[in-house]
């Protein structure tokens, strides 16, 4: 009877983590009688009763208000389709697409063409294929040419550190502008080709090492050494 | 008659040496290798990702496509022809079956998950090996599962009950072949399929045989995935 795992454990799908009534389920943990049971690969994270799971791989599910990171699939005559690497792709309306006055019959693609990178954010979504897109707020802009990194989105977070220090600490040493998603796109361009490589093997060991302590030291020596 | 040996030499209720490994396939969501004596299947996921064309979508869940295919010079006998054949669409369509039980798609509704299953090398147990590594594959993907399916093959040569057939005992004059899967967790079989004569007393008495033997293969296939998370730390 109890807890069978520790927190931060690696579980498979189908591993029990605890049995009786003692503790509750949430995101990818279910109850199968009395016992509760992993629904995923992911990490446990236990807070309190609650047991939950922070999944280890697997698409993007998006939520409102999430700032993401998409390609530009499709121009059509009313909007846009965006590709933000969930399974369906978001939706942008030509009245949420720009702040200018686009003329009746204007030619979409001089706003936003397809391949385009572009930062926008979730305003709405229901059921799994009705995701629609904003790129009217703060930060919301069309990208430019750059690198897109893809990385799993629990991971997120810890790129961008504690009040994104991790992340400013790779800007403000590589000379890159990076932008980070919370669907897990990473959109980053610099000047240099070899300062640019070292962004990005930052990010992969990042992106590996995530569940380790200190890992601001760690990111801070490569970046060092590469300098 | 009477089998008093395996051709293989191993205990009757003994498997080959088997091995699992997960993300095999770098490009794919998840991947996963199953090796148990010389049969090898690589398993790849893609997915869950929009369906075409559009009427094979399901409004309210996700459609799961497994696909099984044998390499040209994979066995012993003559060369696999490339392609579809009746026999992989059926294989590809049991272990679907075997899977589905298992997996949960409602989240994904309009959407497909694509397995493809590649037997680079077979010896027997092609479709039980598939199996296996799938489940590890959809699990490395994140697909939200209730269990690791594992699958073995059990039978009868002439007058014993053998585990893990090899493709001698297979295809033996007197015998019977039973690829089963099932959730360990659970105790629930998704697959069951029998060739030969055998009675119902020694159909319970393998399903017994292969409840153990997939106990040995799931803690393998556990094992192998959290492995990898810890080989991906290390790099």
């Amino acid at each position: 009877m109890g807890i069978l795992v520790n927190d931060k454990d690696v579980v498979v799908p189908g591993e029990i983590l605890a049995e009786g009534m003692d503790f509750v389920p949430s995101g990818d943990v279910f109850r199968d009688g009395e016992k509760l049971v992993s629904g995923r690969w992911g990490l446990v994270s236990v807070s309190g009763r609650i047991l939950k799971l922070i999944p280890l791989s697997g698409k993007y599910v998006p939520k409102r208000n999430d700032l993401v990171i998409g390609t530009i699939e499709n121009v059509g005559i009313s909007g846009w389709r965006i590709d933000i690497g969930c399974a369906f792709s978001a939706s942008l309306l030509l009245r949420d697409a720009t702040q200018e006055f686009i003329e009746r019959g204007a030619d979409l693609s001089k706003f936003y063409d397809v391949g385009d990178y572009v930062m926008c954010q979730i305003v709405k979504t229901s059921g799994p294929k009705i995701i629609d897109v904003s790129m009217k707020g703060p930060g919301l802009r069309k990208l430019g040419p750059g690198k897109l990194l893809k990385v799993a989105p629990a991971k997120v977070p810890r790129i961008i550190g504690k009040q994104g220090s991790m992340i400013s600490m790779i800007k403000e040493m590589t000379d890159c502008k990076i932008s980070v998603g919370q669907n897990g796109i990473i959109w980053l361009v610099g000047e240099d080709p070899k300062k640019e490589l070292t962004a990005v093997d930052a990010i992969n060991l990042i992106e590996r090492e995530s569940h380790i302590s200190g890992l601001t030291d760690k990111v801070k020596e490569l970046l060092e050494k590469r300098k | 008659m009477s089998y008093t040996k395996r051709f293989s030499g191993r205990k009757f209720d003994e498997l080959r040496p088997f091995e699992a490994k997960v993300g095999v396939v770098k490009r794919a969501d998840g991947s996963a290798m199953f090796k148990i004596g010389s049969t090898i299947a690589i398993a790849s996921v893609y997915g869950p990702r929009e369906l075409y064309p559009q009427f094979l979508q399901d409004p309210k869940k996700g459609v799961l496509r497994c696909n099984y295919n044998m390499v040209a010079f994979s066995g012993s006998g003559d060369r696999v022809k490339p392609g579809p054949s009746r026999r992989s669409k059926e294989i590809g369509l049991v272990t679907e079956k075997a899977l589905l039980p298992f997996i949960d798609l409602s989240d994904f509704g309009g959407a497909v998950v694509d397995v493809f299953i590649e037997l680079i090398q077979t010896d027997a147990g092609t479709r039980c090996a598939g199996i296996n590594a799938a489940a590890l594959a959809l699990a490395h993907a994140g697909i939200p599962m209730k269990d690791l399916v594992s699958a073995v093959a059990v039978g009868k040569i002439e007058d014993k009950l053998v585990v893990d057939l090899d493709y001698e005992e297979d295809s033996h004059e007197i015998g019977v072949d039973i690829p089963l899967a099932m959730s360990t967790r659970t105790g629930e079989i998704s697959l069951l399929q029998m060739d030969g004569i055998i009675s119902v007393e020694e159909v319970k008495n393998c399903v017994e045989n292969a409840r153990k033997a997939c106990e040995k293969i799931k803690e393998v296939q556990v094992k192998a995935l959290k492995e990898f998370y810890g080989l991906e730390a290390k790099k």
